[in-house]
């Protein structure tokens, strides 16, 4: 199922705990670094860089693809993808296999064919969307940067 | 708990950027009023300087009353994020510093505000940025003016004092089709009246001094972007090439459709240093609250007092407004007519302002628009003898009335 509303979004990022992240960089400048610390630094979230030309980042053991990463923990809740559009089908197909039942493809990471592969095999899929900002959507950060959350509420959250 | 639901206009005016404060339950808006915020630890400080989480720092940069604020104007014009500014002006010469340095150009409409005139031609030319100033009805002028190295075209919605009402639609048009954004002052329309960015405009501007406070207490500035524009490509290498005030960040690269908001944060707005405060920002939240209420009253008196200038004797010519509460007459006798009738008034207040919930009023040519030259004046629609009107909320038959004992004074 392809995921578009924010309530969709709220409710994977609230029923996931692990996160395999295709792709993540040790590269400060890289986007994929950015949001694999903030992921690691700011959240209760455990994630895993899966890239096979590194070992670690910042102390976190690094596996070389998503099927390594099962092997040793399991399936993790969700695949984050920060690759080239024409590696997705292949990405995918690792994913399904290991069984993982979410796939989210960062800003640009678009590739028709992949996301009609997952979407067909049961996996909740999120395309063109920052986990980094949809985390901070719904738990205040956008907000502290004069960002449109888009959230109305009288309800107190949570500290 | 979350809804897809799209809430109106005034609720948003209410609600938006103001969930209950999780810290204390407060539900009116705090005032975070604090120069710095202490970090959770080492770890979190390092990442909230290198850009790599969300929260405050210090309140030159972002504070919490004012980041309520921001929210609730970028909600309003329909905005990815806006930033808050000390006044108007500090917010313009920020989206500037944001795109363009020296050797670079911008195009602007001639009949804007006296102190944006001021501003691009004078303290924006000296930092080696040109700006060539163009009717805002001669499309084929304000495209003949875009070069390879103009970095924006700035317009007002409703240009002041002249109540020119641009055509936002067809000025995206052209500034789409020549690679550059819409920079758009939105001071005199408001987003009740106009939403530019849903016209194809990239950047609004507001003097929040105006209808956003409302009651003439505070002056404040906020820039709203969209988050459409395409930055990438090489026009804008201070967005899309290593940033040399962020140690070799790309903007672009590292903050996608949020780049052009966080450079104007994290950079231009850090190094000019012109925030808005905790104080200034709570009472632009408070005016927000009734914008829609104050806004449709500033209408109605603004067209009774249109059409009662209309039909006096004494009034040489007037420009009914068209959109808003905002409009300039002449009378009969010019410039000293005008000074009788300004003298002789007992409510209306004789102010450089507009948008106070109290009706002003005041003559551009030797005030607002003072420095500009006989050329500048007439391409920016002002005459000797203009007289601005901003009508307020008061019953708009006292207002009559003081106008019509100015207007026998007058003659």
């Amino acid at each position: 199922m392809i995921l578009t509303t924010p309530s969709q979004r709220r409710d994977l990022l609230a029923k996931t705990s692990t996160i395999a992240m295709v792709g993540a960089s040790n590269n400060p400048l890289r986007p994929s670094y950015t949001v694999f610390s903030y992921l690691r630094t700011q959240t209760r979230y455990v994630v895993t860089p899966i890239n096979p030309t590194l070992s670690e980042i910042d102390g976190v053991a690094a596996f070389a693809s998503l099927q390594a990463y099962a092997e040793a923990l399991g399936a993790p809740d969700l695949v984050d993808v920060f690759r080239r559009p024409s590696k997705l089908v292949a990405v995918v197909r690792e994913a399904i296999a290991i069984g993982a039942p979410a796939i989210w493809f960062q800003y640009g990471v678009i590739n028709d064919e992949a996301i009609a592969l997952a979407d067909g095999a049961g996996m909740s899929v999120v395309v063109d969307r920052c986990i980094k900002v949809e985390q901070a959507r719904f738990r205040g950060g956008l907000s502290t940067s004069g960002l449109n959350s888009g959230l109305i509420t009288s309800r107190r959250r949570a500290l | 708990m979350q809804h897809e639901r799209e809430f109106g206009f005034a609720t948003r005016a209410i609600h938006a950027g103001t969930a209950p404060d999780p810290a204390t339950g407060s539900r009116a808006a705090p005032i975070y009023q604090t120069a710095s915020f202490v970090f959770g630890s080492t770890e979190q400080a390092a990442e909230l300087f290198a850009l790599r989480s969300y929260g405050h720092i210090y309140s030159r940069i972002s504070n919490p009353t004012v980041a309520a604020f921001e929210e609730r104007m970028a909600s309003l014009e329909g905005g990815l994020g806006a930033i808050a500014f000390s006044s108007g002006l500090a917010a313009q010469l920020c989206t500037v510093l944001t795109l363009a340095q020296a050797g670079d150009h911008l195009v602007c409409t001639q009949n804007v505000y006296g102190g944006t005139v001021t501003q691009l031609s004078v303290t924006v030319k000296r930092m080696g940025i040109e700006t060539t100033f163009v009717s805002a009805e001669d499309f084929d002028s304000v495209r003949a003016a875009i070069r390879p190295e103009t970095k924006l075209l700035f317009v007002e919605t409703v240009g002041n004092p002249s109540g020119v009402v641009a055509d936002l639609r067809a000025f995206a048009k052209v500034a789409h089709e020549a690679g550059i954004p819409l920079v758009v002052d939105n001071t005199f329309a408001t987003p009740y009246l106009c939403r530019p960015i849903d016209l194809g405009a990239d950047v609004v501007l507001h003097s929040a001094t105006k209808f956003i406070n409302g009651h003439g207490t505070a002056i404040g500035g906020v820039l709203v972007e969209s988050g459409k524009f395409p930055w990438e490509g090489g026009r804008f290498p201070l967005l899309s090439t290593p940033s040399l005030g962020y140690h070799g960040k790309v903007f672009t690269e590292t903050f996608g459709e949020y780049a052009f908001l966080m450079r104007a944060r994290a950079e231009v707005s850090r190094d000019v240093g012109a925030a808005m405060s905790p104080m200034e920002a709570w009472l632009m939240l408070i005016g927000l609250e009734t914008l829609e209420l104050r806004m449709r009253r500033h209408v109605s008196n603004a067209r009774a007092v249109a059409a009662f200038l209309r039909d006096r004797s004494e009034v040489a010519w007037i420009r009914e407004p068209k959109l808003g509460s905002i409009f300039t007459f002449g009378l009969k006798g010019g410039r000293d007519a005008g000074r009788r009738f300004i003298d002789a008034l007992e409510l209306w207040s004789h102010l450089a302002n507009v948008g106070d919930a109290k009706s002003l009023v005041i003559a551009p040519a030797s005030t607002t628009h003072s420095q500009l030259s006989d050329e500048e004046l007439r391409k920016a629609g002002v005459e000797p003898e203009s007289i601005r009107l901003s009508v307020g909320l008061e019953e708009v038959d006292d207002l009559l009335w003081d106008l019509d004992n100015g207007l026998r004074a007058s003659q």
